[in-house]
């Protein structure tokens, strides 16, 4: 039986928070287009987010067998009401956040990335 | 002197009953195959007699945004004038094979996918655009995906009024409980799009969603 090899690629909140949003986006892209998973330590704020989903979009059709990303946020003291966070904080929001962990994967290796309040679960494709 | 805050008055006046007469933009975003379309076709056919898109339940039916301009909604002894702007599915990820399933030709396919991620590119774009939003969810689906949340959070960064639809409310598998506790600081409206479901209880909360849409002008 062929084994496949799955590579998680670890950036430490450091390696981008000097960085402005077109390279954080932009470093985290290099590494998905490897086929590898990033985790991130912190989070992008929403408007990277969103530019992370349209520089994803241009990329498809483009980048043989790329589909896109799965990408999902896991914050340590978010739970039901993890929105009243990002209305209440957003400056905090804006800047990143330390404590969070942001998963983002090539849709090719990452089959799906389910979330609930309380824990995310990936599903690799096979 | 008296005459600059003469003339800074009255412009400041004329300036307010202009902005009042400004259609107001109403962006509709959510995940693919949510009911977006479905919606705006609800209130086109409710107000102007005709319907805005297509719908299917092929995902990234909608490729292109679509707006329908001049929807004069009435509720209670109150009048608004809308644009409609009907946006593509956001997404993280097209994969054309997805579409495969729906017997739909390896071409064909391939010409939808490259026009869907144009789509979302596009439907992104247009946040700057609008004046409010209503995110319409599948009430059938997990509310908690990462596209929902990324819309919101944008929403919430541009200081956009945001109404929540939690969509198909018809259907065994809703959950509308699920997205009201998913989105705790929001009005929430539970419907049925496509059996016109709910459709008083939603423009009762457009019109509450508006009232903010004017104190951002």
């Amino acid at each position: 039986m062929a084994k496949t090899k799955l590579i998680l690629s670890f950036i430490p909140y450091a390696d981008i928070a000097k960085l402005d949003s077109q390279k954080r986006i932009k470093k985290i892209l290099d590494i998905i287009l490897k086929g590898r998973i990033v985790i991130l330590q912190g989070r992008l704020n929403p408007v990277e987010e969103a530019s992370l989903i349209q520089s994803t979009m241009a990329l498809v059709g483009r980048v043989k067998d790329f589909r896109g990303v799965e990408l999902a946020v896991i914050n340590p003291s978010e739970k039901e009401a993890f929105f009243e966070k990002i209305k209440t904080n957003l400056a905090r929001v804006l800047i990143g956040q330390r404590d969070a962990l942001t998963v983002i994967g090539p849709a090719s290796v990452v089959k799906e990335i389910k979330r609930d309040p309380s824990k995310v679960e990936l599903m690799f494709k096979k | 002197m008296v005459i600059k805050i003469i003339r800074d008055f009255f412009k400041r006046i004329f300036t307010e009953i202009f902005e009042k007469k400004k259609d107001i933009v109403l962006g509709f975003y959510g995940p693919p195959n949510a009911g977006k379309t479905s919606l705006a076709n609800r209130i086109c056919k409710d107000w102007t007699g005709e319907e805005l898109g297509t719908v299917s339940r092929i995902p990234h039916e909608t490729r292109k945004v679509q707006f329908k301009e001049k929807v004069d909604i009435k509720y209670k002894e109150n009048s608004l004038v809308f644009k409609l702007i009907d946006t593509p599915g956001i997404a993280t990820k097209i994969d054309y094979e997805d579409f495969l399933k729906f017997k739909i030709k390896k071409r064909d396919a391939k010409q939808r996918a490259k026009e869907a991620t144009q789509g979302v590119i596009e439907a992104i774009k247009w946040l700057d655009d609008v004046d409010a939003v209503v995110v319409v969810l599948d009430s059938t689906q997990n509310p908690y995906s990462q596209v929902n949340i990324t819309i919101i959070g944008n929403l919430v960064a541009r200081k956009i009024p945001v109404l929540i639809v939690a969509n198909k409310i018809d259907m065994k598998k809703s959950d509308l409980k699920r997205c009201e506790a998913a989105f705790p600081e929001y009005d929430v409206v539970g419907l049925s799009a496509k059996y016109g479901t709910n459709m008083e209880e939603f423009y009762e909360s457009l019109f509450r969603l508006t009232k903010k849409v004017k104190k951002r002008k």
